[in-house]
């Protein structure tokens, strides 16, 4: 297998902390180095001038590993939610899923935490990470039943598991497909209030607490959610957040016109919540990014917006949302890249997400500064993203998967 | 009495440049008095021997109900039919949607019928626009979900002006279930467009939330709501959210939220009655106040309906007919 060296690029590993110019060579699908000595001469090189060199993206927390969209958005590896039909609540299907993607994609399961994801009785957990998965997931909702969820998190610390969690509180959000306010009342959709969200991360935190367990909150979208994941933090639980990128750049009033692109889970909330969201990743509240990839079909999403499915496509528009970040003056362009490499890999225990010696050789190689108009109809899958037509800037030139170049844009 | 035009109207503003009605948000005020003033003359035919106009004839409605309807249904019917039209009803218990049919095939296979108007009800808000995408022909909404229901407002503003001789500065207090009307929230956007003062008065639990920045005053006392207001217009109040769901029972209801006479005397002395039907006879009006026939307006405002759904008809074909002066 030949060698590549990539010279010139800005080299970015949030998990070394390194940012310069830097010669990276690649060599048996791992990285071979990293600095300024010259490629030996057998290797084959790729000027990679002007452009960002970065760990393969992972994409913590979605639900279909799609290789092809996974690739056009240089995302490398994925954890996959345990809603699949059926559901990863079977150390044999956890085994598949992880399977599954080789070589494209690697597919890091969640194994579900209740049996057929119905919050009632408890999965075979301890089986499922001894069959690979990586954490444990209460799947697109919540566990409603607090003793359930007690044990759960008492029970996964056997395993050294972290649990990801949906924080809304289940009675509160039956039947609601927006938010609470004055633009759900003005469309006529139920909605529930947004506290729906703190109640339960309320509850989940305290739960934490009580039993020294690993909590990921897989999306937290509220001022005052933030606000108590913040405040746990500092006491030392070990509770930590995500988002997607729905929830700092849109707000409820994108559900105007009944856009059943724009239904997502949890509902998009108002501007002050927005701009929590933002907030929270700047100061690291918030540590990591997902697409929350979650392709529709048409039959799906073509419906009236309460009967619409909710959920986004999100793979192949990640990186560039992201980079929005660094833009608007939120974070750094390292930081913004932490909560899709480094980050991640730390919390579910990867491999990948860094650009070490001897670390595998995922690889994404964008360009910051190029823009282009997000189009679902020329997405590689699903095209269902309430983002269509927007003008966004960071374009994925290549994505190298175990050293070899998988996509190229 | 010829009305006057509005002055937007008179300097040149076309008035009805729309393809559909929908809904009431998106209307100008002289849009909705176009309606208005369109419909008069339609009350003045069914009160007539011979109720009949052929304007329409050759042309095919369709009322497509995907929601239970007797009375907005029969209505339209009526309406269509008095106008020469071709009139043929879809009901949900007739249509493919029992058989997994998409909305949206359904919507297909009706285009292909080539039908000249489509009036829809459907349960889920938003759901009409969703249909009127897909159909070449002019849409009417007969109510989507809690959303709008254009015509209920239209007829209510109509038996309003009938009676009172004016909208503006009139206090009107809409009372019941505003969480799940959609005839609440378009008569907002009516009767606040045309200047009126708009009130709810309803428990906290059938109120929605940011119900103030629509323009209205939000009571949960009833007598306080009812002080001084020249229209109260009470909203039917569905038996299953009475048991517990939303209230705790009838009894309790009509107890606080129930429109009796003592009630009414916090009103106006020439309050004038309304309410959309099928009324809940002691559950939120006294039946004597409904049967008071200088007070209550409940029967004309089912008159009224027949013809603001004619003018409606007639202004959304105008441009398929050809009529001067309408858009290509």
């Amino acid at each position: 297998m030949t060698a590549l060296a990539f010279t010139g690029a800005r080299v970015v590993d949030p998990a070394t902390g390194f940012d310069g110019r830097a010669t990276v060579l690649v060599r048996d699908r791992v990285i071979a180095g990293i600095g300024d000595a010259a490629p030996p001469s057998d290797a084959e090189i790729i000027d990679a001038s002007g452009l960002v060199l970065a760990p393969g993206l992972i994409d913590a927390g979605v639900f279909r590993a799609d290789p092809l969209a996974c690739h056009a958005g240089g995302i490398t590896r994925v954890v996959l939610m345990p809603d699949q039909r059926p559901p990863l609540d079977d150390p044999a299907l956890v085994a598949f899923a992880r399977e599954v993607g080789k070589p494209d994609v690697w597919v890091h399961p969640l194994v579900a935490a209740t049996r057929d994801l119905a919050g009632q009785e408890l999965a075979e957990i301890g089986l499922g990470k001894a069959a690979g998965a990586v954490g444990i997931a209460t799947g697109r909702e919540g566990i409603a039943n607090s003793a359930v969820m007690h044990r759960l998190l008492a029970y996964s610390r056997a395993f050294d598991m972290v649990v990801v969690t949906h924080a809304e509180d289940a009675a509160l959000v039956a039947g609601a497909v927006a938010t609470e306010g004055d633009y759900a009342t003005r469309f006529g959709l139920a909605a529930a209030p947004a506290f729906a969200e703190s109640l339960a991360i309320a509850r989940d935190i305290r739960l934490a607490e009580a039993t020294g367990a690993r909590l990921h909150i897989r999306q937290v979208t509220t001022a005052e959610g933030i606000a108590l994941v913040r405040a746990a933090q500092e006491r030392g639980v070990h509770v930590t957040a995500g988002v997607t990128p729905a929830h700092w750049l849109l707000n409820e009033t994108a559900v105007a016109g009944f856009r059943s692109f724009a239904r997502l889970s949890p509902p998009l909330r108002c501007e002050d919540d927005r701009r929590a969201v933002e907030a929270g990743l700047a100061d690291g509240t918030i540590s990591i990014v997902t697409s929350g990839h979650d392709p529709r079909t048409q039959e799906d999403k073509r419906l009236p917006f309460a009967d619409a499915m909710p959920g986004m496509a999100g793979a192949e528009t990640l990186l560039a949302l992201a980079l929005s970040l660094v833009r608007s003056g939120a974070m750094d362009l390292p930081a913004a890249l932490k909560t899709m490499t480094a980050a991640p890999a730390t919390l579910f225990g990867l491999e990948g997400g860094r650009l070490t010696a001897g670390a595998a050789a995922d690889l994404v190689l964008f360009d910051e500064g190029s823009p282009w108009r997000i189009d679902g109809d020329r997405f590689t899958g699903a095209g269902n993203t309430p983002f269509d037509n927007l003008p966004v800037q960071g374009r994925v030139r290549m994505t190298v998967k175990g050293g070899e170049l998988v996509w190229r844009g | 009495m010829q009305p006057i035009p509005h002055p937007a109207i008179a300097a040149g503003a076309h008035p009805f440049p729309h393809s559909h009605l929908l809904g009431i948000a998106g209307l100008q005020p002289w849009e909705m008095l176009f309606l208005l003033d369109e419909a008069e003359q339609w009350v003045d035919l069914n009160r007539s021997a011979a109720k009949h106009d052929n304007r329409l004839a050759g042309l095919t409605q369709i009322n497509a109900f995907f929601e239970n309807s007797t009375r907005t249904l029969l209505s339209f019917e009526i309406a269509g039919k008095r106008l020469g039209a071709d009139v043929v009803n879809l009901g949900v218990s007739g249509s493919s949607v029992k058989k997994g049919e998409t909305l949206l095939d359904t919507a297909l296979t009706l285009n292909a019928m080539h039908p000249d108007l489509i009036v829809i009800r459907h349960g889920s808000s938003g759901a009409v626009q969703l249909i009127a995408e897909k159909l070449d022909c002019p849409v009417l909404n007969a109510g989507d979900g809690r959303h709008e229901h254009p015509t209920q407002a239209l007829l209510d503003a109509l038996t309003i002006r009938r009676r009172k001789g004016r909208i503006a500065g009139l206090t009107v207090a809409i009372c019941g279930d505003i969480l799940h009307s959609r005839v609440a929230r378009s008569n907002f956007q009516l009767l606040g467009a045309l200047g009126a003062k708009l009130r709810v008065v309803a428990p906290p639990t059938l109120l929605p939330a940011g119900v103030e920045q629509l323009g209205v005053e939000a009571f949960t006392d009833m007598d306080a709501g009812l002080k001084g207001a020249d229209v109260v217009m009470m909203l039917r109040l569905q038996t299953e959210r009475m048991d517990g769901a939303y209230v705790p029972s009838t009894r309790e209801y009509f107890r606080f939220y129930g429109l009796t006479e003592a009630r009414l005397r916090h009103a106006a002395d020439d309050v004038l009655v309304m309410h959309p039907g099928p009324m809940n006879r002691g559950v939120e009006i006294d039946g004597r106040i409904a049967d008071d026939i200088v007070r209550s307006a409940v029967t004309e405002q089912v008159e009224m309906g027949v013809a603001v759904r004619m003018a409606c008809l007639d202004v959304l074909t105008r441009t398929r007919r050809g009529v001067a002066g309408w858009p290509k």
